[in-house]
């Protein structure tokens, strides 16, 4: 018998069923890990209200007003972010495009924020 | 004054998992040396051992084994209770609890291979409920899953693949002392 022969006669019919298995197990961590948590949704408020509700799959810009002024929010390629604000510090300008399910941007002088959701709403250090 | 000698009544079953208990450890340490891209991801060489001791001298053996390397590798490293040494315990254990079952799948069928990536698959789920409990409690350790996953199923395979080939060799030679 050669050297090769003995070598696949070590791995039995089981063995592969494991192996692929593991396979889907590994590609099922990676689509519902990876995959699963990107935002669909942002949920814009005003105030502590819920100013609109709107889905990233169109690009649009939206104004919401404040009691500084009007907050833009930019909607694009499935991100969003805050692209102008009358707050003095511009920490949620700064803080750039949004595309995770449960990242948020806060301009509190404004009192406008935008949070991503996806299709489960996760616990973040915010809800505690 | 006269020298004492302490004598520890000895079995041949002592020395061979402390025979295998060093090769373990050689195999540790050498893995040490490799480049790791990921803390915690490691091809785990010293679990062929854990997995020919297994095949050779049962479960309890090579219990012994994993944990002694476990044990005296975290003293080699100088992390002895220290969170790298929980993590490979947590680890070890998990495995070990595993192949316990594992071990009673019909022989026909399954093979060293099988153990070896259900064991891999069980130490990282170990060591990640350990993360997950004690260092890092946070839901985001669960992007890295994929990736410790996939590394489990690699070096899960290679492992059980060498020690099939270690196996093979060993009940060739042993029909040849038949013979």
């Amino acid at each position: 018998m050669s050297s090769y022969e003995s070598f696949r006669s070590s791995i039995k019919a089981g063995d592969w069923l494991t192996f692929l298995l593991g396979c889907t197990c590994v590609i099922l961590f990676t689509l519902k890990l990876w995959n699963g948590d990107l935002a669909d949704r942002a949920i814009i408020r005003s105030g502590g209200k819920i100013f609109k509700e709107v889905p990233l799959s169109r690009d649009l810009q939206i104004e919401v007003p404040g009691p500084l002024g009007i907050s833009v929010i930019t909607i694009e390629k499935r991100k969003a972010r805050i692209s102008s604000d009358p707050s003095p510090r511009q920490y949620c300008v700064r803080q750039g495009w949004l595309q995770q399910a449960g990242e948020i941007a806060i301009c509190l002088p404004n009192e406008v924020s935008v949070e991503l959701t996806g299709s489960a709403k996760k616990y973040d250090s915010l809800n505690y | 004054m006269t020298a004492s000698t302490i004598k520890l009544a000895t079995t041949s079953d002592d020395h061979h998992i402390a025979k295998m208990a060093a090769v373990a450890l050689g195999l540790t340490v050498l893995e040490s040396a490799i480049p790791s891209p990921l803390p915690g991801v490691k091809p785990g060489l010293a679990n062929i051992i854990t997995l020919i001791v297994l095949a050779r001298y049962g479960w309890r053996a090579a219990v012994w084994v994993s944990l002694l390397r476990v044990v005296a590798g975290s003293l080699f490293f100088g992390n002895f209770l220290a969170p790298g040494f929980f993590l490979s315990l947590s680890g070890a254990l998990c495995s070990l609890a595993v192949l316990a079952i594992s071990m009673h799948l019909p022989h026909r069928w399954f093979g060293a291979v099988t153990h070896s990536i259900l064991a891999a698959f069980a130490h990282i789920a170990g060591q990640m409920i350990v993360v997950y409990l004690w260092l890092i409690p946070h839901s985001g350790i669960a992007y890295l899953i994929p990736v410790f996953a996939t590394a489990a199923l690699v070096f899960g395979t290679v492992n059980g693949l060498i020690a099939a080939r270690f196996m093979d060799n060993d009940e060739k030679s042993d029909t040849e002392r038949q013979a």
